[in-house]
């Protein structure tokens, strides 16, 4: 008997150029908006449309960016604030995975905090800083626990919803297969739950940055948010703008990396319109 | 933990023609099974099935088919072990089936149980993996099993680009790969096009000739019991018990053209008319 094959065509190379060819067409899309606006920037400033002292041109940013770098003046600051984030990343994702795991398993608590995690990002956690001060000591800690403040209810929010919409029928197939719940666990229940955990991740990331620069920008007196508002305050805009050039590079390349590896995850995961 | 232990296909003979006899030996014996769930609104126990009995042969294709929600998947989940009967008792092989999948059954969900981070090889040989077989033993059963399932030019292909049909024989090749003596098929083709069904419906046939196993497939199809079964349990409204149970008398290289049999529009009668009834009364419980 012959084998009947019912299936949506496999991509052939041809219709993978055409899907490369579209994705490239958005990335060039994509550069000419920036271009054009970093051009307009450059114009308005030279051209006096704007107060080229309040806003220098672009080009001199990326000059003044390059001369802080390779300087390396602000290095101490730079580390601190890569060291106070990264632990924050790395605190928030491991007590927000555990803490998501926790809220799945019981489902009372999640009932009792569940307004409470809803309304957690109206609260402003930078007001808490002199409570962390007095906590923790006039140190980087505070900052450490303002960004894993910030990110650890993303992560534990992201962490439950992912365990919630694992299907029941691939934990039925475990079953079947026989599967011990160390198993279930490694080779079904996290793989799929993971595009939801790799976006906690992911938000944890942008959200502890944002609090630790937020937080030396205002409340400390080291770091890469307080150079920031340090140069600013002393009216000295081409340390200022070369560092929030900095900046914006560091957090763009990052969130670049984060969405190059979730849409590889995703993709796989995804069913694609193939014409 | 248990792994699934792989036994060989039990290989029928291929001159093999007449029906399943009668006297054939029991593979499944369900005994006065009844399934009673607590209801999670109320707190109140809801009678979901039973009790039921009856017994499976060894190699036959048997079809259970019945209103809808009298329970014919909770059926399914008590013979595989998947839930506890509430009382009753349920042996395969002779062994009592107690809340866990025994060795040799394998399930077929109705639905989409493909894991969508795995390729189609990597799927269909998920289960037979954890078996500790050596790899190229793997891959001479998976690669067997892709190709009876006409699955072979798409093992490097994931799921998503995979029609519903196909990602469903995923699942069937992932059961097959564990070579099981009892497959349990619950609505597998349910959500697929009556043209697709048919065609599954074949290569479900060629299954189950090629392999000896003895099959329990869950459908809501008529068509499907008639033109698949050897014997086909016709269920009562919820509670569901067997109002019948019927001999479909086909031989065993039956396939869709089975359907121009005049014996297949009066079987096909005869169960309507006993879930008629049923179904209205099911209706009337939902509305």
């Amino acid at each position: 008997m012959t084998a009947i094959v019912i299936a949506h065509p496999v991509p052939t190379r041809r219709s993978g150029m055409k899907q490369a060819w579209l994705t490239y067409r958005v990335i060039l899309l994509r550069t000419a908006v920036i271009a054009l606006s970093v051009l307009m920037l450059e114009l308005a400033s030279r051209m006096g449309w704007i107060d080229s002292v309040s806003f220098i041109p672009p080009s001199k940013m990326v000059l003044s960016a390059w001369d802080i770098l390779i300087a390396g003046t602000y290095k101490t600051d730079i580390f601190l604030t890569l060291s106070a984030a990264g632990l924050a990343v790395i605190l928030a994702v491991v007590f927000g995975f555990l803490f998501g795991v926790l809220l799945f398993k019981l489902p009372r608590v999640r009932r009792v905090l569940d307004p409470l995690l809803l309304s957690y990002y109206a609260v402003p956690v930078f007001v808490l800083y002199p409570l962390l001060i007095v906590l923790l000591g006039l140190n980087r800690w505070p900052l450490v626990a303002l960004g894993f403040l910030f990110a650890v209810v993303a992560m534990a929010v992201n962490t439950l919803n992912g365990l919630e919409r694992v299907p029941n029928v691939l934990l039925r197939t475990a079953r079947m297969l026989h599967m011990g719940r160390v198993r279930e666990v490694w080779l079904i229940t996290l793989p799929a739950s993971l595009p939801f955990v790799f976006t906690g991740i992911k938000l944890s990331i942008v959200y502890s940055f944002i609090a630790v620069i937020g937080g030396e920008f205002v409340l400390s007196g080291a770091g890469f948010g307080y150079q920031i508002a340090y140069a600013y305050n002393n009216f000295d805009n081409p340390t200022m703008y070369g560092l929030m050039m900095l900046l914006l590079v560091f957090v763009g390349t990052l969130n670049l990396l984060l969405h190059t590896a979730e849409q590889r995850l995703y993709q796989r995961r995804v069913l694609k319109e193939i014409a | 933990m248990t792994t699934a232990r792989m036994v060989p296909f039990p290989r029928r003979p291929t001159a093999v023609s007449a029906p399943i006899a009668s006297d054939a030996k029991i593979h499944v014996a369900i005994k006065e099974a009844t399934r009673i769930f607590t209801a999670r609104d109320t707190g109140r126990p809801f009678h979901a099935l039973g009790p039921v009995t009856f017994e499976l042969r060894e190699g036959e294709f048997f079809s259970v088919v019945g209103p809808s929600g009298c329970g014919k998947s909770t059926l399914l989940d008590l013979v595989a072990g998947l839930c506890p009967p509430s009382s009753g008792t349920i042996h395969f092989e002779g062994n009592p089936v107690i809340g866990e999948v025994p060795d040799g059954v394998a399930v077929v969900f109705q639905e989409d149980a493909c894991f969508p981070w795995l390729n189609v090889f990597d799927n269909a040989a998920f289960g037979v993996r954890r078996s500790g077989l050596p790899e190229n033993e793997i891959k001479e059963r998976v690669d067997h099993a892709l190709h009876f399932m006409g699955l072979a030019s798409f093992a490097g292909v994931y799921p998503s680009q995979l029609s519903g049909g196909m990602r469903q024989r995923v699942c069937i090749a992932r059961a097959m790969v564990l070579r099981p003596r009892l497959m349990l098929l619950d609505e597998p083709f349910g959500a697929l096009d009556q043209q697709t069904r048919l065609l599954m419906g074949e290569e479900t046939l060629k299954l189950w000739r090629d392999t000896g196993s003895t099959i329990m497939l869950i459908t809501h199809s008529i068509d499907e019991a008639v033109l698949l079964s050897d014997r086909i349990g016709v269920m009562s409204s919820c509670p569901g018990t067997f109002i019948d149970i019927v001999e479909t008398g086909w031989s065993h290289e039956r396939d869709s053209q089975t359907a121009m049999d005049p014996r297949y529009g009066a079987l096909q009668a005869k169960i309507w008319g006993m879930l008629r009834e049923e179904s209205i009364k099911a209706l009337r419980v939902k509305s």
